[in-house]
């Protein structure tokens, strides 16, 4: 890559070649006061630049934590690269993390320097300075409401950049010598796993782990320089480290910023990405807000969306994975692109999408379909922190919705005999931070780390199959396979049903909690003129609760079809009066269930389901978006599933 | 100077035919403070708002403005005066855009003739350029980059509130006065207002005249709280001493608690 041939060792030194060879090609673009302002790369190089020396000037160290805690802005992505710039390491955190848990990364790695975007951030961090005895520094971003604040720790950005520029000439040499100094198996970043049990964990991922994964991923879907990529999830998670900052890095495509997380569908839809990644929920929400939208179009609008819609179901994906189609079915499926395609993706801001990736959950068949019969090249990859994102991905002409892929060039998979998932590879972290035990446990001495995850490699294609977390795929009483994720990931399919947590290992029979989506059930009501007056008495409607029978009674009837699954049939189920919130613990930040949590926190609910109560009544604290807390009583009606007994289908056999 | 009167309001009587809205009422403004006006309804403290921007001239008393007493003009020339108010039930054009609403609180920024804005050429197009990027700077501050584009009378109130408030800070103002910003608002609502109104006054220095009936929101945002009742004024001083005033006490709060 490089003029000598000799890859660069560091994200710094990768930014150093890239504003030398794009010079003045976006590398950063945020939508401020209404207009996309942009830094070229030559421009972020010289900010990096003012950063680093600014942090020098602060006193930063070799090996210092600096920690980084906002919303997507690429002068925050800048700040990460001038932490590594100056020999320190970067730890990007979860921009709606609560004070105890900043406290408790800030803690943790000791960190010198935090980098707050804005006065939300530095209220949090200030609120539990006290606990910390490393902090040194607040530097904020948006100075918005910190001008009467005692400015004894704090300095803002600008200050910050000042400082360093002024101390340039003194300071310039030194800041070469650790830029130089930064070696292919120096911690690159820090980043804490959101830990679906116990306290966050911090993965240390070095220059190799994340430049040699950004190079095969990058070089695995063709990324070039002139792709653009919306960066809207959140900066602590790995995924947008590599998107944002690995692979633009190592491309140097162009990061987009949104203006406010409320924005982010508009921002979408103006900047059009080539390559975009997002969580099932996100393309859930759309295609629901799509499907609402259409039902308010003119009849015939209507008629014309379904006709091609049914039409690009049948050809869609086979022209996408470059099957033959016959000439008659092209040129209705271009008519179909000018009619109703073509303006749907301008719409969802696809209409340049050459390559989307979705995963962190599995997606419904439908709406995966759904997305790749419009033409866009949706597709799954499994990953997590540990392996620096990538594990395993699908390749362009191989995608399927019930797999997550072949394994990404340079990792290996082997499957246990438990069913557990291993691999190792470039990207397979280094250790997690002062917990050597942790470390000892996932990763062996060969290299090989366990997912957690149960699956099996399919014969022939080479495909993984993933079933469920490998801790709570359990057994029912009788024996017979229980794996809740598989049941409620079948329950989530259906658009009313916006999270389900199922329980069985170890009793009889499954029962499971809904929770309904308030969009598309309110719509719905609103459709049917039902009235409600919250969220609590929508939930338990007695037409709403009738829906998620039927909902249930579909889920069962094809678990019942598969042999092995079939004793997972919901017997029982209640809609819950709430929505699971990240805030009460219920979710973990990138909102999976935090099933153990849940049961404790309900046990008077799962009690309900078991012991043959018609209803419950429930009283749940509830911990409001200031921290403050509260509570809600409800009455909930216990209601029964219609479950396939086990044996029909032997007996049609 | 931080404490200086920035206005000031001297025996002031406002008479609507037999009724007397407010009587012999003085009490000063000073320059960076958040100024709150209390009382039950039908105290008069509208009309004392309306007064201060010049929509009611009062019959008897005298207001003066940055040292100088202030004749009877119209509400614009007040407002050109660097005036802004937002209204108790909101004031909005609802069939523009949030953007278009922000953009006519710059008219009393816009000099550009009739014809020059016609065509959109030199000043009016410099002067569109600039208004643009001031309203947009508003609309970053308070948040409402989301909604932009949609049309007020799609909004829901507390966004309408906000974007109320937005219009009056386009006009760069050195005085604002909030009639009721936080009427009909829920408690998260109230905080978010609360807090954009303490950013204003820290940020840009503004001047805050508000009313509210919301004694938690009055007491803990005011420097200086006046108190009227029956439009006199019983009381006037920081919310402790307002708090502690018996006249005030039995007209209007009730009990102090701690």
């Amino acid at each position: 890559m490089t003029p000598d041939g000799a890859p660069p060792q560091s994200i710094p030194a990768l930014l150093a070649l890239n504003a030398d060879r794009f010079r003045d090609s976006p590398a950063f673009r945020e939508k401020e006061y209404g207009i996309w302002q942009s830094w070229t790369w030559a421009e972020a190089a010289d900010e990096v630049e003012a950063m680093a020396l600014g942090l020098l000037a602060l006193g930063a160290q070799n090996g210092d934590h600096v920690a980084i805690i906002g919303r997507n802005r690429p002068q925050l992505y800048l700040s990460m690269i001038a932490a590594q710039s100056v020999g320190a390491v970067p730890v990007p955190l979860y921009a709606d993390a609560v004070g105890d848990e900043v406290a408790y990364v800030l803690d943790h790695c000791g960190a010198r320097f935090i980098i707050a975007g804005d006065q939300e951030q530095v209220d949090k961090v200030l609120e539990v300075q006290d606990r910390l005895t490393g902090l040194e520094r607040i530097i904020y971003l948006d100075g918005r409401g910190l001008r009467k604040y005692e400015h004894g720790h704090l300095t803002s950005f600008d200050g910050l950049k000042q400082s360093g520029r002024d101390a340039r000439d003194r300071l310039r040499g030194e800041l070469a010598t650790r830029r130089a100094a930064l070696d292919y198996d120096d911690t690159c970043v820090m980043l804490y796993t959101s830990g679906t049990t116990g306290r966050p964990k911090g993965v240390v991922l070095s220059n190799r782990n994340i430049i040699e994964t950004s190079k095969n991923s990058a070089e695995f879907d063709h990324l070039r320089p002139d792709d653009a990529i919306l960066a809207y999830l959140p900066m602590a998670w790995v995924g947008d480290f590599i998107f944002s900052v690995g692979q633009a890095m190592w491309t140097g495509f162009c990061v987009n910023c949104p203006e406010s997380p409320d924005t982010m569908m508009t921002d979408l839809r103006e900047i059009g990405p080539s390559y975009y990644f997002a969580p099932p929920r996100v393309f859930e929400q759309q295609l629901t807000s799509i499907m609402i939208r259409m039902e308010d179009a003119s009849l015939l609008k209507q008629k014309i969306f379904h006709h091609f819609m049914a039409h690009a179901k049948k050809v869609g994906p086979r022209l996408l994975d470059g099957h033959q189609v016959g000439l008659w079915d092209r040129l209705k499926y271009r008519l179909g692109e000018i009619l109703v395609y073509g303006p749907l993706k301008n719409t969802l801001g696809f209409s340049k999408v050459r390559v989307g990736y979705t995963a962190g959950e599995a997606i419904g068949p439908e709406m995966f379909d759904f997305y790749r019969a419009l033409g866009i090249n949706l597709k799954q990859l499994y990953g997590q922190t540990e392996a620096s994102v990538f594990i395993t991905q699908q390749k362009d002409s191989e995608v399927r919705a019930d797999t997550v892929g072949t394994a990404t060039p340079g990792v290996e998979l082997k499957i246990a005999d438990s069913g557990e998932v291993f691999y190792r590879g470039p990207g397979t972290f280094v250790e997690y931070y002062k917990n050597a035990e942790s470390t000892a446990s996932t990763k062996d001495a060969e290299g090989w780390v366990a997912t957690g995850d149960a699956g099996f490699i399919e014969e022939g294609t080479g495909h993984l199959r993933i079933i469920d977390r490998a801790k709570d795929v359990g057994k029912l009483a009788d024996g017979s396979l229980f794996a809740p994720k598989y049941v409620e990931n079948k329950l989530k399919f259906f658009p009313d049903i916006l999270e389900a947590v199922v329980f069985g290992n170890g009793r009889d029979e499954a029962c499971a909690f809904i929770n309904i989506d308030l969009t598309a059930v309110g719509n719905w009501a609103e459709r049917n003129n039902i009235a409600y007056a919250s969220y609590q008495e929508l939930s338990q409607h007695r037409r709403v609760l009738e829906i998620i029978a039927g909902h249930v009674s579909e889920v069962n009837a094809s678990l019942a079809a598969d042999e092995m699954l079939s004793g997972c049939q919901i017997a029982r189920f209640l809609v819950l009066h709430k929505e699971l919130d990240a805030d009460d613990g219920e979710l973990t930040r990138t909102r999976k269930v935090r099933r153990g949590l849940i049961s404790e926190k309900y046990e008077d609910l799962v009690g309900a389901l078991y012991d043959g109560s018609r209803e419950v009544t429930t009283e749940t604290e509830v911990t409001y978006e200031d921290g403050r807390k509260g509570s809600i009583k409800a009455t909930l009606v216990v209601v029964a599933g219609d479950v396939v007994p086990r044996g029909m289908k032997v007996a049609a056999e | 100077m931080a404490d200086s009167p920035v206005m000031e309001l001297r025996n002031i009587t406002l008479r609507f035919g037999g009724v007397t809205a407010i009587s012999d009422i003085s009490f000063d403004i000073r320059e960076g403070e958040i100024r709150a006006i209390i009382g039950p309804n039908g105290a008069g403290k509208s009309s004392m708002l309306n007064v201060i921007s010049g929509f009611y001239h009062p019959q008897a008393g005298e207001v003066w403005f940055r040292g100088e007493r202030r004749p009877s003009i119209k509400p614009w020339q007040v407002a050109r005066q660097g005036v802004a108010r937002t209204f108790q039930n909101i004031a909005l054009f609802e069939g523009m855009s949030v953007l278009d609403n922000v953009m006519t609180g710059r008219l009393t920024h816009m000099k550009a003739g009739l014809l020059a804005q016609a065509f959109w050429r030199g000043k009016a197009e410099r002067e569109e350029i600039e208004n643009r990027q001031k309203a947009e700077e508003v609309i970053d501050f308070l948040e409402i980059q989301h909604i932009r584009k949609t049309p007020v009378g799609r909004l829901p109130y507390g966004l309408k509130k906000r974007v109320e408030l937005a219009r009056a800070l386009a006009a760069e103002p050195k005085i604002l006065l909030l009639d009721e910003p936080m009427a009909g608002m829920n408690v998260e609502e109230k905080e978010d207002m609360s807090r954009y109104i303490l950013d204003v006054n820290d940020e840009f220095g503004t001047t805050v005249v508000l009313i509210e009936h919301d004694m938690g929101v009055v007491m803990d945002l005011s420097d200086r709280v006046a108190v009227m009742d029956y439009g006199r004024l019983i009381g006037d001083g920081t919310p402790a001493e307002v708090r502690g005033n018996q006249d005030v006490i039995d007209a209007y709060l009730g009990v102090a608690h701690d």
